[in-house]
């Protein structure tokens, strides 16, 4: 049963009723309570995205970074395998490494000089006299998170009993599949990223990597800045071939160029963008052949769709934009710059322009990034107002349709990947 | 015996073509603050870059990724995006006063003046104050006269560059 949100019941609904088929409560956005609960009930008990294996390069290799609230350091040990620890000590509860990248040995805490190996174990304490007969230091290893991988992605969990990644992911799989392609022949690497804050709840930005409605209106300055073919590879508005699916468990790709989903499914017609001249003449003076040239520059834009994985990572055309919450009204967003990983007279040239195009959209200072977040801390300056009313994400849903794959499709600019997103929260935070 | 000085003197904040590069410097810091971006930009050589780099150490930006990294394209464009009414983010931008001191002259010669300073900006907007605080390198080409003088390289090396940032609609 829908029970109807009012004035009087909305501060005393169940977070799960504020999640109706077409409309959530404003409530959502800026209740601390409901923040709490979704530190656990969400973000302690789903698949949190946390590195791409190139961060991790070499045996050594460490990120530290944040799996909901909790500080995690994601290392790769000497025989290669990837482990997510607790950014915590074992004695004291000191934080063991605030770097944000490195290569180490293991992590020493600065307190004591407790010093644990890459995959976590206790190795060293100092004084160790004053521990006989009290420790075992088999079992102080720092506190590990499952820790599995798909297409270079690395996702990690403190819930030991939810279903392995691959199953979370499901028909995600063969998204993240197409947008590796995006490297033309070469693996996809980290090549930097942006990091930037906005003074607003963490799902406002969940919706927007899925709102294609909001495109041409926020990044109006943005398309007047680009050439034309660019500004017309992004004119989807009116095509009806541009589509958002749901693929199940709060997952949807929401495809604004469709003719750049599979970059591998090339007939040879689409014109080079004339942007690219130069590279092309880089490319072609590294002796890269005419089809490999083709490919790494059909390509520079990235794929032609945003994968958007609940709770926390989307993989954004040519970049992944990665979300944390920082308080019911402060979210931490990454940029994520990716490009080829190859030899450097092909990757150089590509990876510089790559460079180029992700500074001019994204970041604090991009031509896209700063009027984003300013509709974003729009959006809770408003839904502080009138909290009865519902905040909307109705559009499309009488043109949903199933699409022959069998996933609930309506066209890029409504609001099915929302809905999608939205209905894996409210199950996750359901008290049944 | 008397020895003779063969080391040059290091430069003076006196020198006259150091004083000349502080006063462009503090030019641009007022048209900044006044969001007089087109008057900014003609303060910039044709050759000229505006970066704010993330890696606090890089000197290589053509190949790392930065916050900003202008050319002189880049920067016409991004003058049309503050003053065209467009971005939302530059229409309803906060309101900022900067201070750049502790200049340090790099480098004086009759063609060039390299000066190190340090910048504090305060950002106001909806009831929030940001503080932006960083290292700025400028590389100025002196002309002719003081007001054919130019700006060929700022970089801005902000304490927090590795760190997340607001999103802003105005320039450092």
């Amino acid at each position: 049963m829908t029970i109807e949100i009012t004035a009087s019941n909305v501060y005393d609904l169940a977070p799960a009723d504020l999640v109706q088929d077409d409309r959530v409560a404003g409530r959502m956005y800026t209740d601390p309570e409901i923040f709490e609960l979704e530190m656990t009930r969400i973000f302690e008990h789903t698949w949190i995205w946390v590195a791409h294996e190139s961060e991790l390069p070499n045996p050594g290799s460490f990120k530290s970074t944040y799996v909901g609230r909790q500080p995690v350091i994601v290392s790769r040990d000497r025989k290669g395998a990837i482990h997510t620890l607790v950014n915590r000590c074992r004695h004291r509860g000191a934080s063991l490494c605030e770097k944000r990248t490195g290569e180490a040995n293991g992590f020493t805490c600065p307190y004591h000089a407790w010093s644990y190996s890459l995959d976590g174990k206790l190795r060293g304490i100092p004084y160790p006299e004053g521990y006989e007969g009290v420790i075992d230091k088999s079992e102080l290893s720092l506190k590990r998170l499952r820790t599995e991988s798909y297409g270079g992605m690395v996702f990690a969990t403190l819930d030991e009993d939810i279903e392995p990644l691959e199953e979370f992911l499901g028909d995600v799989k063969l998204w993240i599949d197409r947008f590796m392609k995006q490297g033309g022949g070469y693996p996809i690497k980290v090549l930097g990223t942006h990091q930037f804050t906005f003074g607003g709840n963490w799902k406002i930005q969940l919706e927007n990597t899925t709102d294609g409605y909001h495109f041409p209106i926020v990044h109006r300055s943005w398309m007047a800045s680009v050439d034309a073919e660019t500004a017309d590879m992004m004119s989807f508005m009116t095509d009806p071939e541009a589509v958002t699916h749901d693929l199940g468990n709060g997952h949807s790709v929401a495809q604004m160029v469709p003719e750049h989903s599979d970059l591998d499914a090339d007939d040879g017609t689409e014109k080079l963008q004339d942007r690219f001249d130069e590279l092309i003449a880089d490319l072609r003076a590294a002796n890269l052949s005419d089809s490999a040239i083709r490919k790494v520059v059909l390509a520079m834009h990235g794929t032609g769709f945003n994968l958007n994985l609940f709770p926390n990572v989307s993989m954004s055309a040519a970049f992944f934009r990665v979300l944390r919450p920082i308080s019911v009204d402060r979210t931490v967003i990454e940029h994520v710059a990716i490009g080829p990983d190859g030899p450097d007279e092909v990757v150089g040239p590509v990876n510089r322009a790559r460079l180029r195009v992700h500074e001019h959209f994204q970041g604090p200072f991009g031509f896209g990034t700063p009027d984003d977040a300013e509709g974003w801390d729009r959006v809770q300056r408003g839904a502080q107002g009138a909290p009865e009313m519902p905040i909307l994400v109705n559009r499309g849903a009488a043109r949903e349709k199933p699409s022959p794959e069998g996933w609930t499709t309506s066209h890029v600019t409504d609001e099915t990947g929302m809905r999608a997103a939205y209905a894996q929260w409210k199950q996750m935070m359901s008290d049944d | 015996m008397t020895e003779t000085l063969t080391h040059t003197a290091a430069p003076s904040l006196t020198d006259p073509r150091v004083l000349r590069g502080i006063e462009l410097a503090w030019r641009e810091a007022d048209l900044l603050d006044r969001k007089e971006y087109e008057a900014w930009n003609a303060l910039y050589a044709e050759d000229g870059h505006y970066v704010i780099p993330i890696d606090p150490d890089t000197t290589d930006f053509d190949n790392t990724l930065n916050m900003v990294y202008d050319d002189a394209r880049m920067r016409g464009m991004r003058v049309t995006r503050m003053t065209e009414g467009y971005a939302i983010a530059a229409v309803d931008s906060a309101t900022t006063a900067r201070t750049v001191s502790r200049f340090l002259p790099v480098e004086v010669s009759d063609a060039e003046v390299v000066l190190r300073a340090s910048q504090v900006l305060v950002a106001y907007k909806r009831g929030r104050h940001d503080l932006w605080a960083g290292d700025v390198e400028y590389r100025i080409r002196l002309g002719a006269t003081a007001a054919e003088d130019l700006i060929v390289r700022k970089v801005v090396r902000l304490v927090d560059s590795e760190a997340a940032v607001p999103a802003a609609g105005f320039l450092l």
